[in-house]
């Protein structure tokens, strides 16, 4: 019987909610949420970026009902996010503030303020490490007292300088006027094109991880006409605050998000003068790949005349979303028996009138 | 954190978002209103349009039937009224008639609408010229210029290569005279309930982002040549095998064991009708 029967389909989902929700712990095993948060940061940071929520313990919580499905986990915590009411808009955030805790540039290789490796999977070995398997809670206690042991005091706290800015100082990077306006904000309006580029940063920020990725990539290997040299890309803390509703100037702290910046620099020609563009890049925690994929992006839509999709608005931030393109491709799932009735009538109709004639 | 949901899921402040919306959408048939879609806790292309709208419309008094393929217990529909449900505690009915509010998928119930009735039909692919024009950019401006050459023109090519228009479901619609409009994937067959409806007929399209609507009495009609006029689906000679109507839309049943084809009422709560009607006057049960 198909699943559109006269009745019935009320059984049958609840069986297979309840199917469902066994499979999640037939294993007997019990998965905190706090060790979700603190065990799969990347997982968190990812979930919470497509979600464009930054909530690390939500983020967790939907991970561990999603089963670490990231498409389930995403989903959950958008839908979250619908209900709730939208508050306050933060004053615009200065990255130069941000507490930094790794900040690397591939183009220079003395930037003032110096390169901060912290921590990175770039330089490990990507080979399996048995020992994880047999690793014991009294193991990790000890090993976070001996690095503890060893560490200096730290000197996280500190802020620095943006390498654009040196650059700008020396007259090799265009100045520009701030642009002050109220941003677009796609959560309550309709995309529309032209899209400004602040709904453009706004969407390709919350793209899917793997998709934003893909179509970076696509105009790295040639289709697509950017492909830049990263200038700095930096992790840390940055502050937040909203407005004073009477002082302008002393406005309220209200916390700090840890977000991946990227400003890619790419050459272009204008006349006879070699010049350079930034690609910017941000989003939640820490997720370089998908930050640099977006300065990618961000400068090919900046170029919609090159022939390529990927320099195709309407192309790039229509497909990029997670919840929107994993919701339309499960919906083939869904019983199509009318509209497939309504084709099949057409199908031998057209037959029927061929074979008269 | 267990908090309780807030009354029909959204805060206040989005439902009143859509609400306007919907009042630009009334007052301008079939032209697509760009509203703020919220992601919703079921999947985008689920149904997310008409939820929206439905949840930013329903009060504690209403009765609410959903209804996906023709029928009230398809799991889709069960899901979307579930979760109604379980955000506002509204009374479920599968009786159209019954009903104040009607979300459905695909199709318009067979028992004709009453003005106390909204229904609210979810939308896969909201504009009618995206076949011929790909961008969202240029299809707006077609709108605007009231060019409709490409819809045209495709029917044309259609009647050219097969001898007839080829449409499936969701043939357009021209919407008091100014716009073209996708009708949501409702067969041929239920285009026709479109034109001078007693009820206001709301479209959400939640992944596009759109809302249009054909308010009460307005004119809708089939796009079509004089020469080669607006067909529905044909059932002629088929009727119910279970209540015996003739003049409704039928599912297509093969029975793999006796090779046999049979219909039935696509509409499940209005076959369900008639044969209660029929047991009633004959006064006795008859067991199928």
């Amino acid at each position: 019987m198909g699943y559109v029967a006269v009745k019935g389909g009320t059984n049958a989902i609840k069986a297979s909610i309840e199917q469902l929700q066994y499979n999640r712990i037939k294993g007997g095993q019990l998965l905190e949420v706090q060790t979700i948060l603190h065990a799969m940061k990347a997982l968190v940071d990812q979930v919470m970026s497509e979600s464009s929520l930054y909530a690390p313990e939500l983020a967790a919580l939907a991970i561990k009902q999603a089963e670490g499905s990231m498409e389930e986990a995403v989903f959950i915590l958008r839908a979250h996010r619908s209900t709730l009411p939208r508050l306050h808009y933060t004053e615009t955030v200065e990255t130069s503030q941000m507490r930094v805790s790794r900040r690397i540039s591939a183009s220079f290789k003395d930037i003032p303020g110096g390169q901060i490796l912290g921590a990175t999977t770039d330089y490990t070995h990507r080979l399996l490490d048995p020992e994880l398997q047999t690793e014991t809670h009294e193991d990790i206690l000890e090993k976070i007292t001996k690095y503890q042991q060893t560490q200096p005091e730290s000197e996280n706290a500190r802020t620095y300088p943006k390498v654009v800015d040196y650059l700008r100082e020396q007259g090799l990077f265009p100045t520009y006027q701030h642009d002050n306006s109220a941003p677009f904000d796609i959560t309550k309006q309709s995309l529309t094109f032209p899209a400004p580029r602040s709904a453009r940063l706004q969407t390709l920020t919350r793209g899917q991880t793997g998709a934003v990725t893909s179509l970076g990539y696509a105009s790295l290997r040639g289709y697509g006409q950017v492909h830049p040299t990263v200038g700095e890309v930096r992790v840390g803390q940055v502050p937040l605050t909203i407005a004073h509703p009477h002082y302008a100037d002393d406005p309220y702290y209200i916390g700090e998000v840890e977000v991946t910046e990227v400003e890619s620099f790419v050459p272009t020609t204008s006349g006879d003068t070699l010049d350079f563009e930034i690609g910017y890049g941000l989003c939640y925690g820490q997720n370089e790949t998908k930050a640099i994929a977006m300065s990618i992006l961000d400068q090919c839509l900046d170029h919609p005349e090159a022939p390529f999709p990927t320099h195709d608005e309407e192309f790039v931030l229509l497909h990029i979303d997670s919840v929107e393109a994993s919701g339309f491709i499960s919906h083939l799932k869904l019983p199509h028996y009318v509209t497939f009735q309504s084709k099949l009538d057409r199908a031998r109709e057209v037959r029927k009138e061929q074979e008269q004639s | 954190m267990n908090t309780e949901h807030h009354f029909a899921f959204f805060d206040e402040g989005s439902k009143k978002e859509i609400r306007r919306a919907l009042l630009k959408a009334v007052a301008i048939p079939g032209f697509q209103v760009p509203f703020s879609s919220r992601e919703m806790p079921i999947a985008r292309g689920w149904g997310t349009g008409g939820l929206q709208i439905t949840l930013s419309l329903i009060g504690k008094t209403d009765s609410l039937k959903v209804i996906d393929q023709g029928s009230d217990e398809s799991v889709n529909a069960v899901s979307i009224k579930r979760l109604v449900q379980q955000t506002t505690g509204v009374e479920v009915t599968d009786a159209t008639a019954e009903a104040t509010l009607i979300q459905s998928r695909h199709r318009i119930p067979e028992v004709p609408l009453t003005a106390d009735q909204l229904l609210v039909l979810q939308v896969p692919t909201p504009e009618p010229l995206r076949d011929v024009e790909a961008s969202e950019a240029k299809t707006r401006v077609l709108h605007s210029e009231e060019d409709y050459s490409g819809a045209w023109l495709q029917l044309f090519e259609q009647v050219m290569k097969y001898g007839r228009t080829a449409t499936g479901a969701d043939h357009p619609v021209f919407v008091h005279n100014r716009y073209v409009m996708a009708p949501s994937p409702i067969p041929r067959f239920d285009n026709a309930k479109l034109h001078q409806s007693e009820a206001l007929i709301l479209f959400g399209a939640g992944r596009e982002k759109k809302i249009y609507a054909v308010p009460p009495y307005t004119d809708v009609r089939s796009l079509a040549f004089e020469d080669y006029p607006f067909t529905t689906e044909s059932f002629d000679g088929k009727c119910c095998k279970l209540c015996g109507a003739d003049d409704v839309f039928l599912d297509e049943i093969y029975d793999e064991v006796t090779g046999v084809t049979d219909y039935q009422c696509n509409d499940t709560s209005y076959c369900i009708e008639q044969l209660n009607a029929q047991t009633s006057q004959k006064g006795e049960v008859e067991h199928a």
